[in-house]
């Protein structure tokens, strides 16, 4: 892990446990440090545990076992309304018997605030999220978009040190989710607060945050900065969550300088970088990005592995060329390639030769 | 085409907004069409029949038909003067048809109930008025004195009226007298008056009630997983599927002053042996029988209103730094509020209109004003005055939903 | 509501009455309880075996709301009715009984004619008294060892605390208060005729208001006995007495001003079978019947040609009815006979203000 493990963890999870039902663990044995003004993503699929943690973290779910600490105190003890944790939930929760401007002013109100205060505040929330007129509107009479800036002003209103965000753009459309997030993420810079983001929407995860935990059935599978979990994917799982990605199975043949000889099922060989691998004649799973497979022999390095591939389909996406070919068996392999001048331009039917760098080919666990 | 530049035309060129017209009314008639069996069954069974006993309220030509020459005669009549020969005459004529007729019982019902005590001079005069000869007024005096009496002529006089506020009137405390005033009931006659005001006490503590112990258990309900709440939804109702006999014996034996609950209070001490709690045949028998009963009425509006308030917004709260209590009063509590409303109001308006239960174990200062209504149409067949009674009731409950809608809203209430 | 409640239930009850039954049924409603079951001992089995025809047993609990209902709306599904003696003559006024022709009923076992040998007062134009009932109080011996012997000791809360039970209704309260105050059994409608009267009885039965239990239905006072909610309580004789006789309750029976009235049959006008509701009448009401409903229930036959008769009760031979009738003389000394004209008038006015009086 990139982080240092002394004291300067904002938000620590030490070897938490949490089971609903006395049965099954829905978290096993979490270890997450989050130092101070980090934008940290949860990412994972479907009830693989993102939500418990948030909840265990803001006090609505106690841990089975193991400790949460904030700024080096636990608060396993600490009721939820003490901890001074802002949160956004995914129906945003605004009260609907109350106005925009009632909502917001509620967590300063029973701060027992000024009323003069109370209402700077307040408009200076609503500001900052461009709401400004809205605040003598009841909830139900905003958009989507706005009841979600409401929500999240409602969050930083009394300015806590650290936000819950749980899957706070699941419910609105492609390009206002992609304007909100640029303005949650420019909000918490500018602000300096740590947040806590839960998504299961990979592209929103690689775009926001400093750091993504990818969660999968209760165990963090990685947790890197957005550019390493995508290049450096530890597992297949990860992989195959985060963004467009080839496989290609097989047996290592041999280990080597850091390059592994990987013997496809089909029986051609290729190099590949050793990841989670170690012992000839183990079965892996190679991964390859669309982008980084190569056609032209000229960029490739001398003596690399190629194989046959067969063109099944291209499509014309404008700035890039989505091809389709059928490699080692796998007729799912997709190939992009700019739509630059010099690019060649490939034709149903015909058969190729592709490789790739080694570095860019991951073995990793079947 | 020149008649058309100002409105649009459909395809075959009738003006759209007939067009439109013609196909809403289609719809609609069609909808009408399949509630009009529901319409007709209200109809039938229960507006009309109703509003037809209603009218017995201040509609009583049981007098009028059966003595239609007295009736006559009576309208002429001062109501002060001395009663004439001609009146005489006149009643005697009826007297005899009625005998003959079989009404006469009806007809001396009818004027006992104007002034008490003159049943049987009716029926007694009228087995023997067919052997009447004039003078008839000297006849009636030598059969009954009381005929000399003007109250009897003045009681028929109001008796006679087709339309009359005589019974609204004693609905309320008040009496009409022969020269239609309308005056107080006597000191020790009125009840009914205070009859409505304990019915409204009553009923008003029994919602109390009902909502100081539903509330919590509709919200245990609504926050449990759906199997053990409906287990438990079903434990609610389990008084509805009780007949209101093992109810009742139920009650009384838990109640009665050697019942269970009076021996447990003398077992802790709460209650000397010999001093034993009053706690059924009396206003408290009401309450607690009454809370009882009533009680799903409140839980289901309230249980259902708060299956629907997701649980994010007290957790909201509480993340932005709420207490518990704040919690709940500021933001749970005023969402709960149209179930509440429901509630409420259903629990009221049934208990305003029970009978069955205060008198099981109302006991005399448990029984409520539906307790008379039932009293007159049983037991004294004075249908007329249990009519009005009612008709005085469906006034106040309207009354109650206009109140109602005026301070929380009709269209905020959610019955389920 | 109350009556299309009835209505629809007397229509439903007319279709099924139409179809279910053979001829040669009627429908006889009465109070219920022992005394149905008394009556279907000694009537209903009796004239089944002698006629082949069988009598539909059903219950109500008194007052005339149900027959006018049937007899308005034009659906009479009731033959025969059992009735109090207020309602016969108010029913007949106003037209819901058929008249009956009472020199049809048969003479009686020793040859007297039946006008002669009905008790006075059994007559009515559309009734025929069956039995002798009356309200008594009863007390429980096994909790009070010197019990009560007078009215007045009913009233007497000093020397005999605890709570009274007494009937929901102005009727025999009053008679029993004024007896309770010094007015003999004979003056005691006189007394009441007036409004210083009432404002007596009501003055007398203020002085126990406090600690009364009230009751509606026949089968309460022995329960409210059993239970000990009251220490006395006002109730039919003959209710006590089948506590007594077939649950071996330990009750006593105080005669003393025991406000006694008849129960007639009456047949209700538009009857089904009215015909052969005439001929259950004069069945029922004959000396042996009378005097075999006697052993199942201590009401009085209204024959006095029935009182020879009278053996001992049906399940245990050593019990004398005779003894344990209203009409016993050791019982009937300060009885006052229950005054149907009286009340026929003054009902109306004096329930409301029994009423007013309950409610304050
Ligand atoms: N209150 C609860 N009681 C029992 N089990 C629960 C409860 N809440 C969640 N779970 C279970 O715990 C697991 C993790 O749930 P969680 O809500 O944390 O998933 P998530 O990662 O947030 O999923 P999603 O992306 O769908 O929101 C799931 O299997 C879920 O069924
Ligand atoms: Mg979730």
């Amino acid at each position: 892990m990139a982080l240092d493990e002394t004291n300067n963890a904002f938000v620590r999870f030490d070897r938490v446990q949490k089971s609903y039902d006395g049965e099954s663990l829905v978290v096993k044995d979490l270890n997450l440090d989050i130092p101070k003004g980090e934008f940290l993503t949860m990412l994972g699929p479907s009830g693989s545990g993102k939500t418990t943690c948030l909840m265990m973290l803001a006090g609505f779910e106690t841990a089975t076992h193991g400790e949460i600490l904030l700024d080096g105190v636990s608060i396993n003890n600490i009721p939820p309304h003490k901890r001074g944790i802002g949160m956004v939930f995914q129906n945003y929760a605004l009260f609907p018997h109350m106005t925009v401007a009632e909502n917001l002013s509620f967590p300063l109100e029973v701060r027992n605030m000024g009323k003069s205060e109370r209402e700077a505040k307040v408009k200076r929330a609503l500001d900052m999220v461009e709401m400004g007129d809205f605040g003598g509107r009841r909830p139900a009479q905003l958009s989507g978009g706005q009841q979600q800036r409401i929500a999240l002003a409602r969050a930083l209103v009394f300015e806590p040190e650290l936000v819950l965000m749980d899957e706070p753009l699941g419910a609105l459309d492609k390009q206002l989710r992609e304007k909100m997030q640029f303005e949650i993420t420019r909000l918490a810079h500018n602000l300096g607060i740590t947040v806590v983001y839960v998504t299961h929407d990979q592209t929103e995860a690689l775009t926001m945050s400093d750091r993504v935990a990818v969660f999968n059935d209760g165990v963090i599978q990685q947790i890197d900065a957005p550019d390493v979990l995508y290049e450096q994917p530890k597992n297949s799982f990860v992989a195959q969550f985060i963004g467009e990605n080839n496989t290609l199975e097989g047996v290592i043949e041999d280990i080597k300088n850091d390059v592994a000889l990987v013997k496809l099922d089909n029986g051609d060989v290729i190099d590949a970088k050793p990841v989670n691998v170690s012992a000839k004649g183990e079965r892996t799973r190679v991964s390859i990005r669309p982008e980084r497979v190569e056609f032209r022999k000229d960029r490739l390095k001398k003596g690399a592995h190629l194989l046959n591939a067969e063109v099944l389909e291209v499509i014309y996406m404008g700035d890039i060329l989505r091809t389709r070919l059928n490699v080692a068996g796998n007729t799912e392999f997709i190939v992009k390639t700019r739509n630059a001048p010099d690019q060649t331009r490939l034709t149903v039917g015909e058969v190729i030769e592709i490789g790739w760098l080694p570095e860019d080919c991951r073995a990793l666990d079947a | 085409m020149s008649d058309t530049t100002t409105s649009l035309v459909a395809a075959d060129g009738t003006p759209l907004k007939r067009k439109l017209a013609q196909s809403l009314m289609r719809s609609r008639a069609r909808a009408f069409g399949l509630a009009l069996p529901l319409l007709a069954f209200i109809l039938v069974l229960f507006v009309y029949p109703i509003a037809n006993f209603l009218t017995q309220a201040f509609y009583d030509a049981r007098f009028a038909t059966l003595m239609p020459g007295t009736t006559e005669v009576l309208k002429d009549w001062d109501a002060v003067s001395a009663p004439t020969e001609e009146m005489a005459a006149v009643l005697v004529a009826d007297l005899v048809v009625s005998k003959k007729e079989k009404t006469i019982g009806k007809v001396a019902t009818r004027v006992n109930r104007e002034l008490s005590g003159t049943r049987s001079l009716f029926t007694k005069t009228a087995r023997s008025a067919k052997k009447m000869e004039a003078p008839y007024m000297e006849a009636l005096i030598k059969k009954d004195k009381d005929w000399g009496d003007i109250e009897v002529w003045q009681a028929m006089k109001t008796a006679s009226r087709v339309y009359t506020p005589a019974y609204l009137a004693a609905a309320v405390d008040l009496k009409m007298l022969a020269d239609g005033s309308i005056v107080r009931q006597d000191e020790d006659r009125r009840i009914h008056v205070i009859l409505f005001w304990r019915t409204l006490e009553i009923s008003f503590l029994v919602t109390l009630f009902c909502f100081m112990l539903g509330y919590p258990v509709a919200y245990m309900l609504s926050t449990l997983p759906a199997r053990t709440s409906n287990l438990l939804l079903i434990l609610v109702l389990l008084p509805f599927w009780t007949s209101l006999l093992v109810r009742t014996t139920a009650w009384i034996a838990m109640l009665q002053a050697q019942g269970v609950l009076n021996d447990l209070f003398v077992v802790f001490g709460l209650a000397a042996d010999d001093d034993r709690f009053s706690l059924i045949y009396n206003k408290t028998g009401t309450l607690i029988a009454m809370t009882h009963i009533l009680l799903p009425f409140m839980i289901l509006p309230l249980y259902s209103v708060m299956k629907t308030i997701p649980p994010s917004y007290v957790r909201a709260a509480k993340s932005m730094g709420a207490t518990n209590w704040t919690a709940f009063w500021r933001v749970y509590f005023p969402q709960s509020v149209p179930g509440i409303g429901a509630g409420a109001l259903l629990v009221f308006i049934l208990a305003i209109g029970y009978y069955i239960t205060p008198a099981l174990v109302g006991g005399q200062d448990g029984q409520m004003i539906s307790n008379f209504i039932d009293f007159h149409m049983r037991k004294s067949l004075n249908w007329n005055l249990a009519a009005a009674m009612g008709l005085v009731m469906l006034v106040f409950v309207l009354f109650m939903f206009w109140i109602y809608d005026r301070i929380v809203g009709i269209d905020n209430m959610k019955l389920g | 509501m109350k009556t299309i409640m009835s209505l629809t239930t007397a229509s439903v009850l007319a279709i099924s009455a139409g179809t279910a039954f053979a001829e040669g049924s009627i429908t006889a409603v009465s109070w219920g309880g022992a005394y149905t079951k008394s009556q279907v001992e000694a009537y209903h089995k009796p004239w089944t075996a002698a006629t082949g025809n069988t009598v539909v047993s059903e219950d109500y609990s008194g007052g005339l709301a149900e027959v006018k209902a049937q007899v308005e709306s034009g659906s009479v599904t009731w033959d025969i009715i059992d009735v109090e003696k207020s309602d016969a003559v108010r029913g007949c006024d106003e037209g819901l009984f058929m008249e009956i022709d009472h020199s049809a009923l048969p003479n009686g076992a020793d040859g007297s004619a039946a006008a002669d040998d009905f008790i006075p007062g059994s007559f009515t134009d559309c009734a025929v008294a069956n039995i002798v009932w009356s309200t008594i109080f009863a007390y429980d011996s096994s909790v009070m060892a010197n019990g009560p012997t007078s009215i007045a000791d009913f009233f007497n809360l000093d020397a005999f605390p605890g709570k009274r039970g007494l009937r929901k209704s102005p009727k025999a309260n009053l008679e029993m208060a004024l007896a309770a105050d010094g007015v003999a059994s004979a003056d005691i409608y006189e007394v009441l005729g007036t409004d210083e009267g009432v404002d007596r009885a009501f003055a007398k039965l203020d002085t126990i208001k406090d600690s009364v239990v009230w009751w509606e239905a026949g089968a309460q006072p022995p329960q409210l006995l059993a239970d000990g909610e009251v220490a006395m309580t006002t109730a039919y004789n003959g209710r006590i007495f089948n506590a007594v006789a077939s649950e071996g309750k330990p009750f006593e029976i105080v005669w003393d001003a025991q406000v006694f009235d008849v129960d007639m049959w009456a047949i209700v006008n538009g009857a089904p079978n009215a015909e052969l509701a005439m001929d259950f009448l004069k069945f029922s009401t004959a000396t042996e019947q009378l005097a075999a409903q006697a052993s199942y229930i201590s009401y009085g036959p209204a024959r006095k040609s029935s009182a020879p008769l009278v053996g001992s009760y049906h399940s245990n031979a050593s019990l004398e009815m005779g003894p344990q009738m209203p009409t016993a003389p050791d019982n009937f000394a300060t009885a006052i006979s229950n005054d149907f004209e009286f009340w026929a008038d003054n009902q109306d006015e004096l329930n409301e203000r029994f009423n007013a009086w309950l409610a304050n």
